[in-house]
């Protein structure tokens, strides 16, 4: 293998594998690290950069950074990332006067279609640039689907007032009411760019036979917008949901406290096939949710007009030796009672307010073409993000679109060609404070994952604005932080200085280092001294050593940056040396 | 944070060896010898030797006695027994510990100035003896406790840290043990472990005093310019000339190498000690051929490294003094002190 290149901005952020792994690039060791020494605020703001709602997000994020946290391979368990952002969120004190203020007007008005993540991002993003914002929103409030689709027991309104507060308040033309129905006469007012983040909207139907005989029958998301504006407040005692994904969870949480007695989840599939985050799935289950798996929808029964239950085909599947379901076998009709039905089986993006005459391209699927990188869709000046741009992903996704559509907007403003994006940067410094002394926390610390506390069962299903989730309390979090491996302090070795004492090999506690010959990547896995087969974590492979020519090759997959391998060093040959990845935004660019 | 100890945690996939335990069960506690240290590498060489034989190491006995060297026994094989000597007087310690429990394995770990100075000639009567044991000399020409004098082992005309040049001719343990009739004399390298761990396997199966001589640089008094027992020095100087290799399955070995290049030698346990000659006129088994070869090198300036004479008929303590098979320290009290009247029936046979 070639010699690492350890200077391209990625090679380190692809070891910080939370950072990695989401989606906004959010420095996830540095926020913990901040809290583990009581700076909240500050941690509030290292995550306010990146994903702009840390209160929001620390409660209902999809959490793409704990599957991708280094100590899952290592004990099971990732660290709590997401449960630590809502303790920087908790504990933070007032960030207005930390925030930029909304710079001199540049002339430049911006549309923003939606009040949702992405919008409200874009704003975030534009106005310290002195950017006019003008947002439209159909509700009375500004949330989006985040409002809409979250019901309060997962996240409390006055969370989400307070962060949409921080932007809106700094001089966002926030139009509630105000419904756009055609992008024709929008193009046609004089704005200088405009962002559509309306999100997708429109919850699938399922075309069964009674479908349209009763008015018990409801699509999940619009029934959980009219539950959260509080038109809806009862349901029947048997509710059956269709579909196991995270709005399914929310449908058969909210119905348990709207009435519902009986609530099941009625799952095409078995489990491991679900959509459902596990998590969200075992906090519907303590609840006493019954996910009932294997049932295909076969018809609604609806007696003298009144829906008195749903016909199901029982199948069976078998799985083959690649872990793959076989076609499903039909065992069985079978019948279950119901009062209501909540069908929670997707949705898509709608977009009938988008004329043809505005020259907006759609691909094979009716939806408007838009770039992955730049966010522009066909016609010049206009942008897409959120679910909006490329169907339904999650929040966190729709605060990266909003930072990327801003800085295209800011380009396209300018006169700059949007497809030439600011790059990354990476700086490192060293964390040696003396001959076995580091600047951070570099003991492993053995404690399991903690587990975060519930209101109690008996007391959560009185009002439905009660929020189960606890939070941390200052125990739990002070031991979590120290689970954190520290994946942003890095390795970094200079092979002129090594003499081959092997001293790094025999004190690594994973047996991540090996000194061999050098040879092809696939060769080479299987030399290293111990198992090394996640191909998905890099090696890192020195240039050639002084004295036996050999290599230095680290399997960057289980190492837990604990420095001892720089200690162990005669030579200084490693150094662990603090990473931070420059993250381009649109007011802030490295090369600004 | 400073001073941690090295984490328990370990890679999940670790291999697991015939007994059941990993790499990291053949540990012992945290060294504080100087990073970098030679002696650390070769500790972790005998973990890996443990570790492939799939020893228990409940079963070992470590001994040793002062100097840097000495203190690792209690960086490796946490759990097995322990004792740490007078200087230079660990031969006795092994041969008694040996005389009253055969049924434990011995490591003697000793240094240049433990063993080729204050304890030369215990060290020259545990091999006329052939103590059943594994002898190490962690060799680094100096002493390193003492901030680095020249030791016994130093060359002539090699330098101390500061410029000054040793005198005196030195005493190589290798020859000294062949000449004394040792039955398995190797040399090898800390920083070779590749090498090493084969000479540690196949010193630990040999019945009878083997004697491994290990070049272990000391990075903090003898790794510069000037020094012969460097890093850079061995490297540059080392000649590998008997690749040896120990197997309890014979198959493997004939599978495993070139046939011509190699020959093999039973143990007495049905083990075998397989050899690929990098050197083809050299002979391991011809003890007048290995002297003359390694003082033939020596001239050149190089280190010949490897398993340079083994014995295969060694007859080790226990069964040239005819011992009780059984170990003494598992004799019943009755058996192991007749009391006075076997006593006086012994005597009676000199009257």
């Amino acid at each position: 293998m070639k010699p690492t290149n350890t200077e391209h901005p990625d090679h380190y952020h692809r070891i910080v594998d939370c950072q990695w792994g989401c989606p906004a690039h959010t420095d996830v060791p540095h926020y913990i690290r901040q809290i583990a020494q009581g700076d909240f605020t500050g941690a509030y703001l290292e995550n306010r950069k990146s994903n702009v709602f840390p209160g929001v997000l620390g409660r209902v994020c999809d959490r793409p950074c704990e599957p991708a946290c280094r100590r899952g391979r290592l004990d099971e368990a990732p660290v709590a990332i997401c449960r630590l952002k809502r303790v920087a969120a908790d504990l933070s004190d007032d960030i207005r006067p930390l925030l930029p203020p909304k710079g001199d007007s540049n002339g430049k008005r911006i549309a923003c279609v939606g009040a949702g993540c992405a919008s409200l991002t874009v704003a975030n993003d534009l106005l310290p640039l002195g950017y006019d914002i003008v947002m439209f929103e159909q509700h009375a409030q500004p949330g989006g689907l985040i409002r809409t689709n979250i019901p309060a027991f997962r996240l409390p309104a006055p969370v989400l007032d307070d962060e949409i507060a921080l932007i809106v308040e700094r001089g966002v033309d926030l139009r509630l009411n105000t419904r756009i129905d055609s992008l024709q006469s929008l193009l046609h007012d004089g704005f200088d760019a405009v962002f559509i983040g309306t999100g997708a909207p429109r919850g699938k139907d399922l075309a069964l036979p009674g479908r349209h005989d009763t008015d018990r029958i409801h699509i999940g998301i619009d029934w959980l917008e009219s539950v959260a504006f509080e038109h809806t407040d009862t349901i029947g005692e048997n509710v059956l949901i269709i579909g196991v994904g995270n709005t399914a969870m929310d449908c058969c949480r909210s119905s348990l406290r709207l009435g519902g007695k009986h609530v099941k989840v009625m799952a095409r599939k078995p489990r491991g096939w679900f959509k459902a985050s596990e998590w969200e799935l075992e906090d519907a289950e303590e609840e006493n949710v019954d996910i009932v798996i294997n049932h295909l929808p076969k018809a609604f029964i609806v007696e003298a007009g009144k829906l008195t239950g749903m016909t199901f085909d029982k199948l069976h599947y078998d799985i083959d030796e690649q872990g793959r379901l076989s076609k499903p076998r039909v065992l069985e009709e079978v019948f279950i009672p119901c009062d209501d039905v909540i069908l929670a089986i997707g949705q898509d993006n709608a977009f009938p307010w988008i004329e043809a005459q505005t020259g907006v391209k759609l691909n094979q699927w009716d939806v408007p073409e838009v770039n992955t990188v730049t966010h522009a869709a066909s016609i010049p000046g206009l942008f897409f993000g959120g679910d909006a741009a490329f169907g339904p992903k999650n929040i966190i996704w729709a605060v990266e679109h909003g930072h990327r559509a801003a800085i295209s907007i800011h380009k396209y403003c300018q006169g700059e060609d949007i497809t030439k994006r600011p790059p990354r940067g990476i700086n490192l410094l060293s964390t040696k404070m003396g001959l076995h002394e580091w600047s951070y926390s570099n003991d492993f610390d053995e404690t399991s994952r903690l587990q975060m506390h519930h209101v109690d069962l008996t007391q959560r299903f009185k009002d439905i604005k009660i929020e189960v989730e606890l939070g941390f309390d200052p125990q739990q979090t002070s031991k979590e932080v120290e689970r954190c491996l520290n994946c942003d302090i890095q390795t970094v070795f200079t092979e002129n200085l090594c003499i081959e004492c092997d001293a790094c090999l025999d004190i690594c506690p994973t047996h991540c280092l090996t000194i061999t010959d050098n040879c092809e990547e696939d060769d080479l896995r299987t030399r290293l001294r111990a198992p090394a087969e996640n191909k998905e974590q890099i090696l890192y492979v020195s240039d050639v050593l002084p004295q036996t020519g050999k290599i230095m090759v680290k399997d960057e997959n289980l190492c837990i940056h604990c420095g001892l391998c720089a200690e162990r060093c005669p030579t200084g040959a490693w150094d662990m040396r603090k990473s931070r990845v420059d993250i381009p935004y649109a007011a802030l660019s490295p090369t600004d | 944070m400073s001073f941690i100890k090295k984490p328990k945690i370990s890679h999940p996939d670790l291999p697991k060896n015939k007994i059941g335990l990993t790499i990291r069960d053949y540990e012992g506690a945290m060294s504080t010898l100087c990073a970098g240290c030679g002696h650390d590498s070769i500790s972790t060489a005998i973990m890996q030797a443990y570790f492939e034989l799939a020893l228990q190491p409940h079963r070992v006995a470590k001994v040793s006695g002062i100097g840097c060297s000495s203190k690792t026994p209690t960086y490796f094989l946490g759990g097995a027994h322990g004792f740490n000597s007078v200087h230079g007087r660990m031969p006795s310690i092994a041969t008694g510990a040996n005389a009253a429990n055969r049924e434990l394995q011995y490591i003697g770990v000793s240094g240049d100035g433990d063993s080729l100075s204050i304890g030369l000639g215990q060290f020259a009567h545990a091999i006329r003896r052939n103590v059943d044991m594994m002898y190490l000399i962690e060799n680094n020409g100096v002493y390193g406790l003492t901030k680095g004098q020249f030791s016994a082992s130093a060359d002539k005309g090699s330098t101390a840290k500061k410029g000054n040049a040793n005198p005196y001719t030195p005493i190589d343990p290798v020859l000294l043990a062949i000449s004394l009739g040792c039955t398995f004399v190797a040399r090898g390298f800390s920083g070779d472990k590749e090498h090493l761990v084969p000479l540690i396997k196949s010193a630990i199966t040999h019945k009878g005093f083997a004697l491994l001589d290990i070049i272990s640089p000391c990075v903090t008094f003898n790794d510069h310019e000037g020094s012969t027992k460097s890093y850079a020095h061995t490297r540059a100087h080392m000649r590998e000339t008997v690749y040896a290799d120990f197997t309890d399955h014979h198959e493997e070995i004939l599978t495993q190498v070139e046939p011509g290049k190699f020959k093999e030698i039973k143990m007495h346990d049905g083990g075998i000690v397989g050899f690929k000659r990098v050197d083809k006129t050299f002979d391991p088994t011809d003890r007048i051929a290995a002297i003359s070869y390694i003082e033939e090198h020596r001239a050149k300036g190089e280190v010949v490294t490897g398993l340079l004479y083994l014995e295969p008929a060694s007859s080790e303590m226990h069964a040239v003094l005819g011992s009780s098979e059984q170990a003494m320290a598992d004799l019943p009290y009755e058996k192991l002190i007749p009391g006075k009247d076997a006593l006086a029936r012994i005597q009676a046979r000199w009257r």
